[in-house]
C-alpha cells in the first residue's frame, strides 16, 4: 500500500533527485500545510532532535520559514549566523563542521556563499544536511515551495510552461527550478539580460529567451528572480531603471499575453524593477502562498531526511499491514 | 668517483639519434662513453641488466613550481627534485613565482644552491620577467641569465601589460633565451574558478572561458611575431589557442608551446563533485579541447608535455572550491598519464613520446640534456611501459597530495633514474621483490 | 484450533450488528447526542466513524460531526522506523473544547496509536470527554489505554494478524484473521 521512496542522508539539490522523489516530498508537504493553521502549531514529530541552522549568508526569508518548520516539527534548533561568531574569524568551514558534530547534533540546514559548500559538509560529517542557498549552484527547498505552489494553483506540473526571469547566471533559484521542472515533465525556459543567462545553460535542457515579451508569449508561469544591486555595480546591467524598461514584469506587458499568467517571486521583491506593484499584488500572483508552502516543504524535508535510511523505511512498511 | 657503469640489454629510445633498438650503454664519468649492441663490459664496471624495460634521455620539466623559498609547506627544492626523479625527470626549470620571487641574481643563486646540494634531478631557475611579479618594471634579465636562469617567465599571472611584454620579447633576444607566457586575459576569466561551459553551469561555479587564454595566446603570438623574440606558451588547453600557435608557426613566428598531462587526460567533468583536485589554471576543458590538443602535440604544433607541477599544502585544497588554490602535481604521473593517453590511445609511439618530454623541452629551454649521443651527461630513465600501477598520493615524494588521478590505474612507470651516471632513483629492488612474491604464491598454488 | 489463510471472523453482516449495537451504546453512554464528535482515526477508522455516524444519524434524526485523525507525526516510535511516507489529512471540524470526543479505530492492540491521537486532540482543545470506539479488541496492551466501545473481541495468536477491511480501502466490510510468517 505504502510506496516507499528511499532519501539519501542529505538534500544538496534537486540535480541528483528522481522525479519520484520530488513528488514524495510534496505530497508529503500537503498533510503539513494543514499544522501551521492549527491553533497550537507543532506535532512532535522530531522531538529530541538537535538542528543547526548555519548561515554564512545574511538570510531573514529561509531562515525563518526553516525555523517555523523546525520549530512545528518540535526539533530543538540552534541558530549560527556570520556576524559575532566564529564563522567571522576565519575558521573554515571543516573545522566548524568538525566542532557542530562533536556536539552531537542531528541535523545542519546551511546556507554559503560557496557553491558546493552543503556538498562539501555533507560527505564530512555523519548527520543530514540540507542545503538553504549554496553559492550559485543550488537552493532545493525554493524549487520545492515554487513547484507545490504551481501544483496547488495548477493541479500538474507535467507539460506546463514555466520561464524564469532575471539573473540566471548567478541564482540558485533558477538551477534549483531548472532541475526539478524539467524532472516533473514542465517546459522551462529562462529569460534575462545576455550578461546574465550563463553559457551553455541550453545544454540542461531549456529554451532561452532575450526579449521578455517573447517569454510572456510563451508562459504559463513566469517566476521572476530578484535582480541584486550589486549587479548593476558589477557592470551586468547598466542601470535598475533601464533593467525595469527592458525585463521588468508590468501589468502592461502581461495585459498583452495570450493567457493569465502565474506570477511567482522568491522574495525579497524589488519592487518597481524586476516586478511592478501591481502585478505583485495581482490577481495572479500567488508569492505569499510561497511563503505559505515554503514552512511546509521544509517541514517535509526535515521529516523526510531525519529518519530516512532504507531499513526503516521498510520497517514501516511492515508495521502498516497490521 | 665510481667506476663505468654498463647498462645492458634495455630498449633505448633516442630521440635525438632516431634511435629505438636494444642496446648496451656505457656510461664513464657521468658521461654515456658509448652506444653499441653487445658491448663487452670494461674492468671494474658495474653490470645492471635491464632487459626487457625501456631506457632513454631523462625527461625534462620545463615548468614546475617548487615553491621554495616561502612556501617550503608546500614543497621544497629538495622534495620537488626528489619527485621529479621519481618520474623520471633529470631536468626541471622551477618557476619564479615563489615568496620573495626570484628576480634577482641572488634569487637565482639560491635555487641553483639548493638545487645543487640535493644531488637529485638538476633544477635550472626560471627568472622573472617583472620585478616582484608586479607586471611593471622589468628585471635585470641579463644579470639573472648570468646567475644561471634559463628563461624568464611571469608564470603564475600573465604579462598583463602588451608594452612589457614587447620589451621582454626584445631584450631576451640578446641572450637568445625564451619568454615563457602564462596566457590568460584575466578580464575575461574574471573570478572564474573552471572552465566555462555546461558543468559550470550546473555546479555554480563561475567559468573561465576559452576566450581568456585564446586572446592571450594571439596578442603574444602578434608580438613574437612583432619583435622576433622567442616566445613559449605555457599549458596550451584550448583548440583554438593550439590552432591561433599553428597559424603563427605557419608564418615563421618563433613560438613553441607545452601541454600538461592533466590537459590531455581530462576533462572539466573531472571538477563535478567539487573535487579541488581537478581546480588549477587553465582550468581542465571541455572534451573537444582534450582532442584538439592532443592532436596539436601528435602534429607538433604544441612541442613538448611539462607538468605545471603545482604542489599544495591539503588544507589549501581540503575546503570550498571557490576558496581553494589553483594547481595540482604532476611530476611522479606524467609519465603514467601520458603514456597512456598518447601512447596506449594510438596517438604517439614510445620514441614520439620521449621527444615530447625529453628532447623537445631540452631544446627550448636551451638545456644540456635531452640526447644520449656521445659524451652528453648520463641522464638516463629506465621505465617499464607496460605497468600498471594505481596512482597513491599518499607515496608520492613530492610533499603535495593534490592530484586528480588519485587512485587510478596508470600504465608505464619509472624504475630507475640516473642524473650524472649517478643513480638518484632505483625502484628495481621492490620489482624484483614484487616478482619474488608472485612466484611464490603461483609455487604455492 | 489454527486459523487457515485469511480466515474470516466477521462477514459485513456481523461488522454492521456491532457497529448498530455501538451506536446505540454511544447514545445511551453519552445520554444523546448533543456535543458528539467521531473522529476517525487515519485510515480504517475514518471509515468506520462515517458508518457509525450514519447508523447514530438514522436513530437520532440529526447530523454528527465527524473528523479525521492522522496521528503519524505523534507516533513514539518515529526513531525506530523513521519517517512514513504518506501521510494522511488531519481534519478536526471546528472547536472540540468541552465536547464529547469518539475516537474511532479498526484494531486496538498495544495502545499506543490511542495514546497518540490522545494527544493530537490535546493539541486542538479540550475535550469534555474522550471515549474510544474500536471495532477490535485484539488485547496485548502496553499502555493503561482500554476501549470504551468494543465491536468484538479476538484472541490473536502468536502468528496470526487480524485485518479489518472496509468499502473504502479495501472495497469490503468484514474482519481476517491472517496467518503471518
Amino acid at each position: 500500500m505504502t510506496a516507499t521512496v528511499e532519501f539519501g542522508k542529505d538534500l544538496t539539490g534537486l540535480e541528483r533527485l528522481t522525479a519520484e522523489q520530488i513528488t514524495a516530498i510534496l505530497d508529503v508537504a500537503e498533510p503539513f500545510k494543514e499544522i501551521s493553521e492549527r491553533q497550537i502549531k507543532k506535532v512532535p514529530a522530531l522531538r529530541g532532535k538537535t538542528i543547526v541552522n548555519l548561515f554564512y549568508e545574511p538570510s531573514t526569508r529561509t531562515r525563518v520559514s526553516f525555523e517555523f518548520a523546525e520549530k512545528r516539527l518540535s526539533a530543538d534548533t540552534v541558530n549560527i549566523s556570520r556576524s559575532g561568531s566564529s564563522l567571522q574569524k576565519g575558521e573554515n568551514l571543516v573545522d566548524t563542521a568538525r566542532n557542530l558534530e562533536a556536539m552531537r547534533i542531528d541535523m545542519v540546514v546551511i546556507r554559503h556563499q560557496s557553491s558546493g559548500a552543503a556538498e562539501f559538509l555533507a560527505q564530512r560529517i555523519p548527520s543530514n544536511v540540507i542545503n538553504a542557498g549554496d553559492g550559485q549552484h543550488e537552493h532545493p527547498t525554493q524549487a520545492l515551495l515554487d513547484m507545490l505552489t504551481i501544483r496547488d494553483n495548477l493541479g500538474s506540473l507535467a507539460g506546463r510552461r514555466v520561464c524564469i526571469v532575471g539573473d540566471i547566471l548567478h541564482s540558485r533559484v533558477a538551477r534549483s527550478n531548472i532541475w526539478g521542472l524539467l524532472k516533473l515533465g514542465a517546459e522551462v525556459a529562462v529569460c534575462g539580460p545576455p550578461t546574465l543567462i550563463p553559457h551553455g545553460v541550453g545544454d540542461l535542457g531549456v529554451r532561452v529567451f532575450k526579449r521578455v515579451e517573447e517569454a510572456i508569449e510563451w508562459a504559463e508561469i513566469l517566476n521572476v528572480l530578484r535582480l541584486q544591486l550589486e549587479r548593476m555595480h558589477a557592470g551586468y546591467v547598466p542601470s535598475l531603471r533601464e533593467y525595469n524598461r527592458v525585463f521588468g514584469i508590468s501589468e502592461a506587458r502581461l495585459e498583452k499575453a495570450p493567457r493569465d499568467i502565474l506570477i511567482l517571486h522568491p522574495g525579497p521583491m524589488n519592487r518597481g524593477v524586476e516586478i511592478d506593484s501591481h502585478v505583485a499584488d495581482g490577481p495572479h500572483s500567488v508569492i505569499l502562498d510561497q511563503v505559505t508552502n515554503g514552512v511546509a516543504v521544509r517541514m517535509a524535508v526535515l521529516y523526510l531526511l531525519a529518519g530516512g535510511s532504507p531499513d526503516r523505511a521498510e520497517a514501516a512498511k511492515q508495521e502498516d499491514r497490521s | 668517483m665510481s667506476g663505468p657503469r654498463l647498462l645492458q640489454g634495455a630498449r633505448v629510445l633516442d630521440p635525438a639519434q632516431r634511435l629505438d633498438a636494444v642496446m648496451d650503454l656505457l656510461v664513464v664519468d657521468g658521461a654515456i662513453a658509448r652506444l653499441a649492441p653487445a658491448i663487452p663490459a670494461p674492468e671494474n664496471a658495474e653490470v645492471i641488466d635491464l632487459s626487457g624495460l625501456c631506457l632513454s634521455p631523462g625527461f625534462v620539466d620545463v615548468h614546475v613550481h617548487l615553491r621554495e623559498p616561502g612556501g617550503e609547506h608546500k614543497e621544497t627544492i629538495e622534495s620537488g627534485a626528489s619527485a621529479a626523479v621519481a618520474g623520471g625527470f633529470t631536468s626541471v626549470c622551477a618557476m619564479p613565482n615563489t615568496d620573495p620571487p626570484i628576480d634577482d641574481p641572488a634569487a637565482v643563486g639560491f635555487v641553483l644552491a639548493k638545487g645543487e646540494r640535493a644531488r637529485l634531478a638538476r633544477v635550472y631557475p626560471v627568472g622573472a620577467v617583472s620585478v616582484g611579479l608586479e607586471g611593471k618594471e622589468m628585471t635585470e634579465i641579463g644579470e639573472l641569465i648570468a646567475a644561471g636562469a634559463v628563461a624568464v617567465s611571469d608564470d603564475g599571472h600573465p604579462v598583463w601589460d602588451s608594452g612589457l611584454m614587447r620589451r621582454a620579447l626584445e631584450y631576451t633576444q640578446v641572450f637568445d633565451i625564451p619568454v615563457f607566457s602564462h596566457a590568460e586575459d584575466q578580464g575575461l576569466s574574471g573570478q572564474g574558478v573552471m572552465n566555462e561551459g555546461a558543468v559550470s553551469t550546473a555546479l555554480g561555479l563561475r567559468g573561465i572561458p576559452n576566450a581568456s587564454e585564446d586572446v592571450a595566446v594571439a596578442r603574444d603570438c602578434l608580438i613574437a611575431e612583432l619583435t622576433g623574440g622567442r616566445l613559449h606558451i605555457c599549458h596550451v588547453s584550448t583548440a583554438g589557442s593550439a590552432e591561433i600557435i599553428r597559424a603563427a608557426k605557419a608564418r615563421g613566428v618563433r613560438v613553441t608551446a607545452e601541454v600538461t598531462p592533466h590537459h590531455l587526460a581530462l576533462t572539466d567533468e573531472a571538477v563535478r563533485g567539487y573535487r579541488t583536485d581537478a581546480k588549477m589554471s587553465p582550468p581542465l576543458r571541455s572534451a573537444s579541447d582534450v582532442a584538439a590538443v592532443r592532436d596539436a602535440l601528435v602534429e607538433g604544433v604544441i612541442d613538448c608535455i611539462a607538468t605545471d607541477h603545482a604542489p599544495h599544502h591539503y588544507e589549501e585544497k581540503e575546503r570550498e572550491f571557490d576558496d581553494a588554490a589553483f594547481g595540482v602535481v604532476g611530476l611522479e604521473t606524467a609519465l603514467g598519464v601520458s603514456l597512456q593517453e598518447m601512447v596506449l590511445g594510438g596517438r604517439l609511439d614510445l620514441l614520439e613520446l620521449v621527444d615530447r618530454m625529453a628532447s623537445k623541452p631540452a631544446q627550448i629551454a636551451g638545456l644540456p640534456a635531452g640526447s644520449l649521443a656521445d659524451g652528453a651527461n648520463a641522464d638516463i630513465v629506465v621505465f617499464d611501459p607496460e605497468e600498471r600501477w594505481e596512482c597513491r598520493a599518499d607515496r608520492f615524494c613530492s610533499r603535495g597530495r593534490n592530484t586528480p588521478f588519485k587512485g587510478r590505474e596508470l600504465v608505464g612507470r619509472v624504475v630507475m633514474t640516473l642524473v650524472g651516471g649517478r643513480t638518484v632513483y632505483d625502484r628495481r629492488g621492490e620489482r624484483a621483490d614484487a616478482r619474488a612474491t608472485v612466484k611464490v604464491s603461483e609455487d604455492v598454488g | 484450533m489454527p486459523a487457515n489463510k485469511n480466515s474470516v471472523v466477521m462477514d459485513e453482516r456481523a461488522v454492521r450488528r456491532a457497529i448498530a449495537r455501538m451506536a446505540r451504546e454511544i447514545v445511551e453512554r453519552n445520554a444523546g447526542t448533543e456535543d458528539l464528535i467521531l473522529i476517525g482515526i487515519h485510515r480504517r477508522g475514518v471509515d468506520l466513524a462515517d458508518l457509525l455516524a450514519e447508523e447514530i444519524e438514522k436513530g437520532e434524526g440529526r447530523d454528527i460531526p465527524r473528523g479525521s485523525l492522522d496521528i503519524t507525526l505523534y507516533r513514539d516510535d518515529f526513531s525506530a522506523i523513521g519517517p512514513r511516507p504518506i501521510i494522511g489529512s488531519t481534519d478536526i471540524p471546528g472547536n472540540i473544547d468541552d465536547r464529547s470526543v469518539v475516537i474511532v479505530d479498526d484494531v486496538c492492540h498495544t495502545g499506543r496509536t490511542t495514546r497518540a491521537a490522545l494527544d493530537e486532540l490535546a493539541d486542538f482543545g479540550r475535550p469534555g470527554r474522550i471515549y474510544l470506539c474500536v471495532l477490535i479488541d485484539r488485547g496485548g496492551r502496553e499502555l493503561p489505554i482500554q476501549p470504551d466501545f468494543v465491536g468484538r473481541h479476538i484472541e490473536v495468536g502468536p502468528h496470526e494478524d487480524v485485518a479489518v477491511l472496509v468499502p473504502r480501502e479495501d472495497g469490503e466490510l468484514a474482519v481476517q484473521l491472517r496467518d503471518v510468517e
